[in-house]
């Protein structure tokens, strides 16, 4: 699985730590999605999925 | 089931189509849109795209092979304007029907107009990317602009205008901006920061009429007899749901398409996004959310549900989340902020303007907001009672 963020695209609404805290955090100032892990193991990919899914900014890609 | 028709190309009616392909949904996929566009997304609207940040075609929800993947016939440019849930048919642009198996209603809102003012050239209201465009070519010719509506829409134009350099105008009903939103103890901030950036906030102002010169606006006229000069109206009044068309379909109707608990509306119809109201098992009541991460949630659940046997139906009960940015502030909300709740600031400070406040009602946490703490915020989203009672 690898997973790219479009930063630019990204609104801060957190949605995605929500979904899978171990690979998302946000940034303190202005709540920018970080990627804690770009290639997480397989068994988070339902997480990862639902994660991307709930971006309000459709920001973040993921390929399996 | 082997044919479902959503009827609205924008977020709510894309995650739909989205949802059913995931789901393993192979029959055919027939999406219609009243614009000529390929799905977009809206906060950019009154942001990016109007500040001309964002070229409009960045604001595009999926590029067109994702689209292709899909196997969606999209029938963009042509209105729904009836449906016929006991023949399982919709007709469109009052003449060719289509037979469906199963229907996703996601037809949004309507903006609100005035009374008056809208036949004069100069005045605009902001639901649609092509608005935006006819609204930012305006606004290119430094005009001076009044928005009327200080709520989420307004508010970010207001915005957007003064980060253009423009002289603007702010007015509204209210005692402050979000009022309604956010109640106005934090409203009353958010008219500081509107005021800091040199924003002329009117706030408890009706606007009794508008004045023309050759077609073209002029003034709006407050009922305190004040007339504002304006080159540029924009009216961010609200949204009405885009339900018209149900109008005679014995579809249940009140303030957008009432759904069950399922997001169903009828037999083989649910509904999801800013048309939908639905009873929210937390709340007692029934709700309507204009919020884009609504869209997205409501469309999987709704999707979902269409695919599943009326047994296994999920009830759709979310946390509501919206945010807004305007100037360098961005706002957050977690759960409900009704006006009438005490208010109390439990982490940072409102003089830092960096702060997390929460919302109770009843002594309960309802809400919680965050005013440029994103992160800090999210910690917050577990105090919110289960059952806010809004």
């Amino acid at each position: 699985m690898k997973i790219t963020i479009d930063e630019d695209k990204c609104v801060g609404a957190g949605q995605c730590v929500l979904a899978a805290a171990e690979v998302f955090d946000q940034r303190d100032e202005d709540g920018v999605v970080v990627l804690l892990d770009s290639a997480p193991p397989q068994e988070l990919l339902a997480d990862v999925e639902d994660a991307a899914a709930r971006c309000p900014a459709l920001a973040i890609e993921v390929e399996k | 089931m082997d044919h479902i028709v959503v009827v609205g190309a924008s977020a709510a009616g894309l995650t739909a189509a989205d949802t059913l392909r995931r789901e393993g949904f192979t029959g055919t996929l027939t999406m219609v849109g009243d614009e000529l566009r390929p799905p977009y997304d809206r906060p950019p609207l009154s942001k990016q795209v109007l500040a001309g940040e964002w070229e409009p075609h960045k604001a595009t929800l999926r590029q067109e092979s994702d689209v292709q993947r899909l196997r969606l016939q999209m029938v963009l440019g042509h209105r729904a304007t009836e449906v016929d849930p006991a023949a399982r048919a919709i007709t469109l642009d009052g003449r060719e029907r289509i037979g469906y198996d199963g229907l996703i209603v996601a037809t949004g809102l309507r903006p609100r107009h005035l009374p008056f003012g809208h036949d004069l050239a100069g005045v605009h209201v902001l639901r649609t990317l092509d608005d935006t465009l006819t609204l930012r070519a305006e606004l290119l010719g430094g005009p001076r602009v009044v928005v009327i509506g200080a709520g989420f829409l307004g508010s970010e134009i207001a915005a957007t205008a003064r980060g253009l350099g423009l002289d603007v105008t702010l007015v509204d009903v209210e005692t402050t901006p979000l009022a309604r939103q956010i109640g106005s103890d934090v409203g009353e901030l958010v008219a500081r920061t509107h005021r800091d950036h040199g924003v002329d906030v009117r706030m408890r102002r009706h606007v009794t009429g508008m004045t023309g010169q050759n077609g073209r606006v002029a003034a709006v006229v407050l009922d305190d007899g004040s007339r504002l000069a304006a080159d540029v109206v924009v009216v961010a009044i609200g949204s009405v749901p885009a339900t018209d068309w149900l109008t005679d379909s014995g579809i249940p109707l009140g303030d957008g398409v009432l759904c069950d608990p399922t997001c169903k509306a009828a037999p083989g119809v649910y509904a999801a996004g800013d048309v939908a109201n639905w009873p929210h098992p937390l709340v007692g009541g029934r709700i309507r959310l204009e919020q884009r991460t609504n869209a997205t949630l409501q469309a999987v659940t709704a999707a979902k549900n269409l695919l599943s046997d009326p047994d296994g139906a999920l009830p759709y009960a979310p946390m509501p989340f919206g945010w807004t940015d305007q100037y360098d502030t961005k706002i957050q909300i977690h759960g409900w902020c009704p006006p009438d709740a005490h208010v109390e600031v439990v982490d940072g400070d409102v003089r830092s303007r960096t702060f997390v406040a929460l919302y109770r009602t009843g002594g309960r946490v309802v809400g919680a907001l965050g005013w440029n703490s994103p992160r800090a915020l999210l910690r917050y989203r577990g105090h919110i009672a289960q059952h806010p009672g809004a």
